[in-house]
């Protein structure tokens, strides 16, 4: 038993729910999950969100978020129960023998603070090291870890250097203490798909060159593939499947996993483009403001009725931009947005009724984009009586149908938003929409913030209601296992130029421009070696400078 | 310093100036208005038509009012804030007195009652929903319940009568040794601590648990920091910018808005100095006396607007 670093037995986690209106009550988020770690491997912890994967990471530190607190069960670090020395001991444990590496560096790194101060805290708090070597040991790790101008780096601030250099960073931060464990949790996920490749193969190799043990957890298995000695897999608090990474991925036993392993398996028969375009952008070019460069350069793209259209880009490639462009929220500066033949007016308010319903937007966060006081049937209910003047039992009836098609039954008529799950709350927004009985629904990031079963999910139904209702999606994604999955034609975004332009056919074989070509070989593969296949075939380095 | 905060902090220092020159011409109407006429007033009801005409040529107060509100906001510009109606003096002689006391007063007042607000605010936070904070919320609760006037009776009473431990009456002289000068405004001193203690703290409980929200506080726990460092170097100085607007009001309160503590310490201050102008028609003081408020004032909130732009690493600090 030496030489194993962590130990959880029977873990039980709870916590107190203050739902409003109600009596609180105990809830159990992890039921009697065991594990074990070996010194200097990688285990993998895998779920949907929900699952607890985060809350079992966090317990290895003894932390538990908010109310959430460990009810039951053993943890043991390096032979020794966390647990048996109060608030004193943990203290001991964090930062020194366990860190943490968080999903959202950017909100992990305190603004006020420069980056070296930050780093080093932990180890001289703890007393590791004295300052000077420990700020020699940083600079050491912002070199291994690929950061740029490594003897300087520490001297910014957070906001001064992009996501995945924060994300470095915070995993240098981690690592400065020299601890036994590290959890990731979801250190990738908030990253581009190009900057993910190269943040995942930065915690690999310093994961490997370190020897620290690590619990890695993410909700994409293919992610965990890569860098995961074993791997557990979590569904509502408890274990599913626990196995070496090759078997849960090759020869998975549960259904759940099998579920997992297989996502994205949707049939979809691209579609050749009509003659004439439902949607025509033509050499649009927009920006925020007159002193700014533009975010939107000579863009030109076609919509046939029916049909959609993916539009795939990182952050700040302008693709939310385009959107905002074709629904009028930002005027256009040169260029032409024909729709239906006929030029859509520049700005929304010169826009009439009849242009505002045919023209409707799914948005990223389905959360926000609902107001919470008012229920499912307002919700859907509102477009009704507003385009088409429907009241009463009219516009019941149609709610229920509209409801019936996204698949959710009578009974969340009278829900309130705070009562469905991510999934539950994405298509109450595309009943919204469809309520306009639009000729186009624009999808912007619709099934980013949903885990992959419930996205896939998502765009079974938006498929086949295109299928009945005959509307084209032109859908926005940095996702292109999506655009894959659904799209009949694709654009591909670069810094506010469409770089590549064609039928799903044409845009998706080869030969590739060098910008699609890194953007197909990042996204994560399940299999074992991907990342060192896809590292040595790039052409192109990423865009994380 | 960068352009961005220079140019930043030059836009407020404009701005702080033009509101002040609006707040001089709002002043200045403000008190042409009041019903009367300075003149009748000086001479009484018994004066002739004849004397008053006199003194309104006098006075200058035929001229256009805008002729004689630049004449006025000239003598300010060059220190010269006219003469007191009422006893012939200049007002810049009388009133430098009466500010410094105020003054000497709020800065020691100040140099107590910020800290000690700050500190309490952390240890409420640190102590949380337990007893610590219950009780420094409740004690700052109860203070600033009760009227201002009250709380310096009672002190007054317990301990200045009972106790004799320092004067009932907050009398100042020129040449007075410094320590018995800070033995005397110790009483009102204390009152208004007590007043304004309350406010601030609460501001920077509320200000710091709303940053112990934050993902970078969970990071500071999971290194193992004390609960005490991750409040004061974590979350304090992300909430300076509310603390700091808050401060500076309850430090302008000190300035213009201590008239009843003077007058029960009978402390000689520029808020008694106001009342008994006011009381006297005396028009000049009062427009010098809500000018120097006023100034206080947008000064006052000014710094705040400076400290909370360079409290912002993302200002100091551009990319």
């Amino acid at each position: 038993m030496a030489d194993q670093l962590l130990e959880i037995a029977d873990l039980r986690i709870g916590a107190t729910v203050y739902p409003p209106g109600e009596k609180p009550r105990d809830v159990t988020l992890v039921d009697g999950v065991s594990l074990t770690l070996e010194k200097g491997k990688v285990l993998g912890l895998i779920g949907e969100s929900g699952a607890g994967k985060s809350t079992i990471g966090l317990s290895a530190a003894g932390y538990g978020r908010g109310g959430v607190r460990i009810t039951g069960g053993t943890i043991t670090v390096n032979g020794e129960d966390i647990l048996a020395n109060g608030q004193s001991g943990l203290r001991r444990l964090r930062g020194k023998t366990v860190c943490y590496v968080a999903q959202s560096a950017a909100a992990a790194f305190n603004p006020a603070h420069r980056l070296m101060d930050q780093v080093v805290e932990a180890t001289l708090a703890h007393g590791v090291l004295d300052r000077a070597s420990a700020e020699a040991r940083a600079v050491e790790l912002f070199a291994k870890l690929g950061l740029p101008d490594p003897e300087h780096f520490g001297q910014r601030y957070p906001h001064q250097v992009s996501g995945g250099q924060l994300q470095r960073a915070m995993t240098a931060m981690a690592l400065c203490s020299e601890p036994d464990l590290i959890i990731f949790d979801e250190p990738t996920t908030a990253l581009d798909v190009t900057t993910q490749i190269d943040v995942l193969a930065a915690i690999k190799d310093a994961i490997h060159d370190t020897g620290v043990g690590a619990l890695y957890i993410t909700h994409d298995l293919a992610v965990v593939a890569q860098v995961a000695d074993h791997i557990l897999v979590l569904r509502n608090g408890e274990a599913v499947e626990y196995g070496p990474t090759r078997d849960i991925i090759e020869q998975p036993k549960e259904d759940y996993t099998r579920a997992l392993v297989s996502v994205r398996s949707i049939d979809h028969h691209a579609r050749q483009p009509e003659s004439q375009p439902l949607l025509d952008v033509d050499a649009v070019s927009a920006r925020y403001s007159a002193d700014l460069p533009p975010v939107l350069n000579q863009v030109s793209v076609q919509l046939s009725a029916g049909q959609t259209l993916a539009v795939v880009g990182e952050s700040g490639s302008g693709k939310s931009t385009l959107a905002r462009c074709i629904t009028g929220l930002l005027p256009i500066e040169s260029g032409d947005i024909r729709f239906a033949g006929q030029s859509l007016p520049k700005a929304l308010k010169s826009r009439d009724k009849e242009t505002l319903r045919q023209l409707q937007m799914v948005y990223q966060m389905a959360d926000v984009a609902m107001n919470p006081r008012h229920t499912v049937a307002t919700i859907i209910g509102r477009p009704l009586t507003f385009y088409f003047g429907l009241k009463g039992a009219a516009r019941r009836k149609r709610v229920l149908e509209l409801l019936d098609a996204i698949e959710l039954g009578p009974e969340y008529y009278d829900r309130y938003p705070a009562e469905l799950s991510g999934g539950q709350k994405q298509r109450v927004c595309i009943a919204r929409a469809l309520a306009a009985e639009p000729k186009l629904i624009i999808c912007d990031e619709v099934t980013s913030a949903l885990d992959p079963l419930v996205a896939d999910g998502i765009l079974k139904l938006l498929l086949r209601l295109q299928e009945s209702a005959g509307v084209a999606y032109l859908f926005i994604t940095h996702d292109l296992a999506t655009v894959r999955a659904i799209s009949d034609s694709i654009a591909v975004m670069l810094q506010g130029e469409v770089v590549r332009y064609g039928t799903h056919e044409q845009v998706l074989t080869a030969p590739f421009d060098d910008y699609t070509d890194l953007l197909l070989r990042s996204v994560p593969q399940m299999k074992l070696g991907w990342l060192e296949e896809a590292i040595d075939g790039r052409k192109m380095t990423g865009q994380d400078q | 310093m960068n352009l961005i905060v220079a140019r930043l902090i030059a836009q407020r220092l404009a701005l702080g100036l033009l509101l002040l020159f609006a707040v001089s011409i709002l002043i200045f109407v403000g008190t042409m208005m009041l019903p009367g006429d300075v003149a009748q007033a000086i001479l009484g009801q018994s004066a002739t038509d004849q004397a008053v005409a006199n003194l309104r040529a006098e006075l200058g107060l035929n001229d256009p009012a805008w002729m004689r509100y630049l004449d006025w906001l000239g003598g300010i510009l060059t220190g010269d804030l006219g003469t007191s109606l009422s006893n012939g003096q200049s007002i810049a002689d009388s009133l430098l007195g009466r500010a410094g006391n105020t003054f000497f007063l709020a800065f020691w007042t100040a140099l107590i009652a910020v800290p000690m607000a700050i500190l309490l605010g952390l240890l409420a936070v640190r102590y949380q929903n337990r007893w610590p904070d219950r009780v420094i919320s409740g004690a700052t609760l109860t203070t600033i319940s009760l009227p201002d006037f009250f709380i310096g009776y009672l002190l007054i009473y317990f301990v200045a009568v009972k106790l004799g431990w320092f004067p009932s009456v907050s009398t100042v002289y020129d040449g007075m040794p410094f320590v018995e000068r800070m033995r005397a405004i110790a009483l009102p001193a204390f009152t208004l601590t007590l007043i304004i203690l309350a406010h601030m703290m609460r501001m920077t409980r509320a200000a710091i648990l709303n940053v112990m929200q934050s993902a970078y506080i969970e990071t500071a726990e999971l290194k193992g920091l004390g609960g005490l460092k991750i409040i004061w170097r974590h979350a304090f100085p992300n909430s300076v910018a509310p603390v700091i607007n808050v401060v500076m009001i309850n430090l302008a309160f000190l300035v213009v808005g201590v008239v009843v503590i003077e007058v029960i310490f009978v402390y000689p201050g520029m808020g008694q100095y106001l009342i008994d102008h006011v009381a006297k028609r005396d028009v000049p003081v009062v427009q010098a006396c809500g000018l120097i408020f006023a100034t206080v004032y947008i000064g006052l909130n000014l710094i705040a607007d400076v400290v909370s732009i360079l409290s912002n690493p993302r200002l100091r600090h551009p990319k």
